[in-house]
């Protein structure tokens, strides 16, 4: 991790037309090289924030920059810009029509304009760090959960961006299948990449976090590191939060 | 029944079948880019396009073809819009055609979950990479049975320009049965050749249908 | 002021004519479409039946009714019968033989595909229940097997109408041939006759069948 901030938002405010704010003004910078886990209940804004980041959104008032570069919804250089922001969805989102390989390569050939072979050497070669490479020719219909977010994982990363967002990644999988797809990302993290990961897998985001940023209410209520976070919370509602993920017989 | 007059016939009908042939492929080719063009001012909603589209769609819906048929050979050279037989009945076909496809172009389309597109949209594509390599194949995909469906309809449906004197199958049996009285073979031969042509088209559709239903992608 | 050519629909008793023109069509379809009700929910509980005689039969009757336009299905009728036995048929009567004869395959096709659709479960769950075979059907099947019948059944109703048009080509006075008599009438006084009286009868068809066609529509989203 280095000082240098590559993603920064500043007083972000987010609101759905007719609802009251999803995000209340909310501030955090990414450094080059830093994991960030984003934890928080459910409709505490976390996955819009992630959503603004990638200029899925729209938002009211406030600021997302990418190295200085202003981030929004229908901004003039946005399609260089989400270049560089890799997302992976929920609901791993792979193009049903296309093969695997032809998923991964389909962005850097058409956008980037890479040569064809490149682009499919350097898909096998991803496909071979997720243990993926015999699929390369099968359709995302024929993978399990777990191998079409790891193929996902592998698709954005094919764009070589320099931060990679990942939306509750591991949610709509089987529990023995969560595991393989959170070792794709531990070994990302490891490597140096830049992540921001909205999850509610508590102990990869002990893991794999630099700095966990806890979201209530859509405001930034405790950012700390995951040792201080997840052993003295200092706020009442993260005390909370971290209850509902244990259990005890009531007496 | 007689074959002799059966035989005596048959050049009178294949005549007939290739001016019905001819005006299904033009009217269906037309159709398609008028439903390609109309769903997609729907699906982007460009605004007064949009509401163009819809009111064209359901006048075109909720009329017969024989009505506008008649409209546009008879009623538009009132006022300067005179065109021949061919151009009357393609352009009817194609007024009612258009919107059976934009429907189903437009359900193809809508087919395509919002999130699939936002995926290629991270992926850094433009909206035209997004709609060209991402949205179009799958929805296509998902509104190949109704465009086939509608091509059968839209055969069927050319069999009413014989009301304008377009020599076509439907004319022919018409004129053999007004002035022959070989009704049986007449009617015998007509039944034939629409077999002909729309027996392998609509045992294509429910292809289509069955594979796209039940096997998808990559089977 | 010049005369546009319009007021050739309001001239005499022109426009009562196109009217009494189009309840020609409506009689014709109204009387179809409830026939082909009526034998298009037996033809569809035909369908589900596991013989293969039956289904043989049913099948070919469901595809040569639709794989045929509609005008030869009139032609067959109106020209064939009389030729082959005898039998003189009106127009009028031919027109509602083959609408319902092909109101009856689309209505079994439409019967036939929301009783099969009712998944196995539903069955099993309310057997689970404690109900009779008779119970089951009562309570169970009939209300979603109706529910999904309705939008599609209303739609026939519109197609019905919109085919109703072909009995001109075999020589009924119907709206659009009234249209035809008035246009050749006022030849003379009204050379833009055809302009505003096939938009008429254009009209005319717009106002019957979009809002039924709507109504459908609503139903199908609502109950989607």
């Amino acid at each position: 991790m280095t000082d240098e901030i590559l993603l920064s938002v500043k007083d972000l405010v987010k609101s759905y037309e007719g609802t009251s704010e999803v995000l209340n003004g909310i501030s955090l910078d990414i450094h080059k090289g830093e994991v960030v886990v984003v934890l928080g209940p459910s409709g505490c804004g976390k996955s819009t924030l992630l959503r603004c980041m990638n200029g899925l959104e729209e938002y009211q008032s406030g600021s997302i920059t990418l190295d200085g570069e202003k981030i929004t919804k229908n901004g003039a250089n946005m399609t260089a810009l989400r270049q560089r922001i890799g997302m992976v969805f929920q609901s791993y989102e792979l193009f049903p029509h296309l093969t695997i390989q032809d998923n991964i390569t389909l962005a850097p050939v058409q956008v980037q304009k890479v040569p064809k072979e490149q682009a499919q050497a350097e898909a096998e070669r991803l496909l071979e760090r997720v243990g993926l490479l015999d699929k390369r020719t099968a359709y995302p219909r024929q993978l399990s959960g777990g191998q079409k977010q790891r193929v996902a994982i592998v698709r954005a990363l094919a764009m070589h961006p320099e931060v990679m967002l990942f939306d509750e990644v591991t949610a709509a999988l089987d529990p023995e299948m969560v595991r393989e797809v959170l070792d794709v990302m531990l070994t990302l993290a490891e490597q140096g990449m830049t992540m921001v990961i909205v999850t509610h897998e508590m102990n990869f985001a002990r893991a794999v976090a630099d700095r966990i940023v806890f979201i209530d209410g859509g405001v930034i209520v405790e950012e700390t590191d995951p040792e201080t976070f997840f052993e003295h919370p200092s706020t009442e509602r993260a005390k909370q939060f971290l209850k509902t993920f244990t259990f005890e017989k009531k007496a | 029944m007689s074959v002799d007059i059966l035989l005596e016939y048959l050049p009178l009908f294949v005549q007939g079948a290739l001016v019905t042939i001819k005006i299904s492929l033009a009217g269906i080719i037309l159709s398609l880019l008028v439903g390609l063009v109309c769903s997609y001012v729907q699906y982007y909603r460009v605004p007064v396009l949009r509401q163009i589209a819809k009111g064209y769609i359901e006048l075109s819906r909720n009329t017969p073809m024989l009505v506008q048929l008649f409209f546009i050979y008879f009623g538009l050279p009132k006022i300067g819009l005179s065109w021949s037989r061919e151009v009357c009945a393609v352009a009817a076909l194609v007024f009612l055609g258009g919107s059976y496809m934009a429907e189903a172009m437009r359900s193809g389309l809508e087919a395509v979950d919002v999130i699939q597109t936002e995926s290629a949209i991270s992926l850094g594509m433009n909206r035209f990479q997004v709609m060209r390599f991402v949205v179009f194949p799958q929805a296509m995909a998902v509104a190949l049975p109704a465009i086939a469906a509608n091509v059968v309809f839209l055969i069927k449906e050319t069999s009413v320009v014989s009301a304008i004197a377009l020599a076509d199958l439907m004319y022919v049996a018409k004129d053999l049965i007004g002035n022959d009285y070989n009704t049986s073979e007449a009617l015998f031969m007509l039944v034939v050749f629409y077999l002909l042509i729309l027996l392998p088209v609509s045992l294509l559709a429910s292809y289509a249908e069955r594979r796209i239903r039940y096997a998808g992608y990559g089977a | 002021m010049q005369d546009t050519g319009l007021s050739i629909l309001f001239r005499g008793i022109n426009f009562l004519r196109l009217l009494q023109g189009l309840w020609v069509t409506l009689q014709i379809s109204l009387i179809s479409v409830g026939l082909s009700f009526i034998f298009g929910t037996l033809f569809g509980m035909l369908m589900t039946v596991k013989n293969r005689f039956v289904q043989a039969f049913c099948w070919l009757y469901l595809n040569f009714i639709r794989i045929m336009p509609q005008l030869v299905l009139l032609f067959l009728v109106y020209f064939g019968v009389t030729r082959q036995w005898q039998i003189s048929l009106s127009a009028w009567s031919s027109a509602i033989i083959v609408f319902t004869l092909w109101g009856t395959a689309e209505m079994g096709d439409l019967v036939r595909g929301a009783i099969v659709s009712i998944p196995n479960h539903q069955y099993e769950s309310a057997a689970a229940l404690g109900m009779t075979k008779q119970q089951i059907f009562r309570f169970v099947i009939l209300p979603q097997t109706v529910r999904r019948l309705i939008a599609p059944s209303i739609n026939l109703i519109t197609r019905m109408i919109k085919t109703t048009s072909l009995v001109e080509i075999i020589g009924m006075v119907e709206v659009l041939k009234t249209g035809q008599q008035i246009i050749d009438a006022n030849r003379m006084q009204y050379p833009t006759g055809a302009l505003w009286v096939y938009g008429a009868v254009f009209v005319l068809y717009f106002l019957v069948c979009w809002p039924i066609s709507t109504l459908a529509g609503r139903l199908e989203r609502k109950w989607r």
